[in-house]
């Protein structure tokens, strides 16, 4: 009976959005002067802080470099006080090596690394607050950060949760829809392509809906992307401003 | 922390200018850098504050748990310090890199906090030897440009003067035991009294003159440093000496006058700067990282 809690039958979600609806959205680029590229993203209630360092000189290991292309390294961490109950450890575990690796998948596919060979970009992103949707938020706030640091991407890369209750697609969980036993699925996508970077779901879907749901994911993400593409011309004109051009 | 490489030439400009009094961004011995702070930025902690400090940038987001008391003050509670240097700052904390430079600030911390007037700790208390507030002090280093303690002792400071603590009610069950009943209304709550909450000073000895609020390009041409934290009074709770280099008792003690001076002259401001922050209320810009 969760689904009737989460979709009233005025089509009503738990916090008033209908079920396309995405939450608010608001970003902005350059947060931190230090690093190459940063940027901070909200989406409702979960806020990302994305950090891009490089591209530059491999550190560490240098048996991992690529001879043809720049190297990918991602670290997805999250504030001890990001969650309602406090969280032990920031990195490390299970779960953000997990998201670590999916960022790096995902950032694989988007970023132009062949014309970056024997070096490194590092992708920091640090969850603040957590509200569901969580993965989409760092994916968001990746990419704002990588085209903050000058870095070429073949697309903006846009994620979002969506999930399925009552034969309804919801559009961007927020983490009481999350929690709730919806069948979620993660998305990331290169919009104008259409192309797909990083699927993700560990849920029971029968295979009918599995269409719906990605064709939902994939209207969530280009909603996303015009407000990144917003987002990023406002900053352009800011910097232009001030710089006298 | 994050290094950063300068030359001879440059060390040699920057110890005339402060043998001068004159540092290379035009601030004498005992300023500041620009500081700005903001409370309340992370909504799902019962306070936060973030403070910027030049490039420093440092949020504190306090929890407040239910615990059990410590066996040998049954009638206290106590806080909990937790530094995280991530690894926005610098590539170099990625991983494990951050844990070294935590753990010493988490220490260093705990011992500024380690007495019985910085925090009312008995209004933390619930039921003597059961149950009393744990306040889970969590610090997040984001970007990293010399004087880590200041920024973050202010930016404690600043949490716990916006830590809101709901109000409980302890009340006896049919059969003896003890029910803790969390207040329903939001708003009532209990806040800290921050008032004897101790400030750090760090000084950094350069040539013979000591300065204060060191970037790292000038943390780079010292030889050591002492760290001091103070409170409104001129109390001096902790003092701590860090770098390679030896210092001599003389400028231990010069440097200790001045952090005092200097310590005592930064709660004032601080308290207005948060109070009028408070007065605010509803009316205040939720700015956070968007400004």
């Amino acid at each position: 009976m969760a689904g009737l809690e989460l979709l009233s039958d005025q089509g009503y979600r738990l916090d008033g959005r209908k079920a396309t609806e995405l939450r608010k959205v608001q970003a902005r680029m350059g947060v931190f002067a230090q690093a190459d590229g940063s940027a901070y993203l909200e989406q409702g209630n979960t806020k990302a802080l994305a950090v891009v360092y490089g591209p530059h000189e491999m550190r560490g290991s240098r048996s991992r470099t690529l001879h043809d292309r720049a190297l990918i390294n991602c670290q997805y961490s999250m504030a001890t006080f990001s969650t309602a109950e406090r969280k032990r450890r920031p990195h490390g575990d299970r779960k953000s090596t997990e998201m670590s690796l999916h960022l790096k998948q995902t950032f694989e596919a988007a970023v132009m690394t062949q014309l970056y060979p024997r070096s490194q970009i590092d992708i920091y992103v640090k969850i603040l607050q957590s509200d569901g949707g969580n993965y989409s938020t760092c994916v968001n706030a990746a990419t704002l950060a990588v085209i903050d640091a000058g870095i070429p991407m073949r697309d903006y890369v846009c994620a979002c949760t969506v999930g399925f209750v009552d034969e309804t697609p919801l559009a961007d969980l927020c983490y009481a829809e999350e929690s709730g036993g919806v069948s979620s699925l993660a998305l990331a996508l290169l919009p104008r392509g259409g192309q797909i970077a990083l699927l993700q779901m560990d849920a029971r879907l029968h295979q009918d809906h599995l269409e719906t749901l990605i064709e939902a994911a994939m209207t969530a993400c280009k909603g996303v992307s015009k407000v990144l593409d917003e987002v990023v011309r406002q900053h352009l004109q800011e910097v232009s401003v001030l710089t006298g051009e | 922390m994050a290094t950063v490489q300068v030359s001879e030439a440059e060390k040699v400009y920057i110890l005339h200018g402060i043998r001068d009094d004159l540092r290379v961004d035009g601030r004498g011995c005992e300023d500041y850098r620009h500081m700005e702070i903001e409370t309340d930025v992370v909504s799902n902690t019962d306070g936060s504050a973030k403070v910027t400090l030049g490039h420093t940038a440092v949020l504190v987001g306090i929890k407040a748990d239910i615990g059990k008391p410590r066996p040998l003050v049954p009638n206290e509670g106590y806080l909990e310090f937790f530094v995280d240097c991530s690894a926005n700052a610098t590539p170099e904390f990625e991983g494990r890199g951050g844990e070294e430079l935590g753990t010493e600030l988490s220490n260093t911390l705990y011992k500024v906090f380690n007495n019985k007037h910085s925090v009312d700790l008995k209004s933390l208390c619930i039921c003597p030897g059961e149950h009393c507030w744990v306040l889970y002090v969590d610090v997040l280093l984001l970007q990293c440009d010399g004087n880590l303690y200041d920024a973050i002792s202010i930016a404690i400071k600043a949490a716990l003067f916006n830590t809101k603590i709901p109000r409980v009610r302890i009340s006896t069950d049919e059969e003896g035991g003890k029910e803790i009943e969390l207040s329903d209304d939001p708003y009532d709550c209990m806040r800290l009294n921050v008032e004897n909450v101790p400030c750090i000073v760090t000084l950094c000895k350069v040539g013979h003159r000591h300065v204060v609020d060191a970037t790292l390009q000038e943390k780079a041409c010292s030889v050591a440093s002492l760290i001091i934290s103070v409170t409104h009074k001129g109390t001096v709770t902790c003092t701590r000496k860090v770098g390679g280099g030896s210092l001599d008792s003389e400028s231990i003690f010069e440097m200790t006058e001045a952090g005092k001076r200097v310590g005592k002259a930064l709660h004032a401001p601080l308290m207005n700067v948060l109070q009028q922050e408070e007065h605010l209320g509803k009316k205040k810009q939720k700015v956070g990282f968007l400004g």
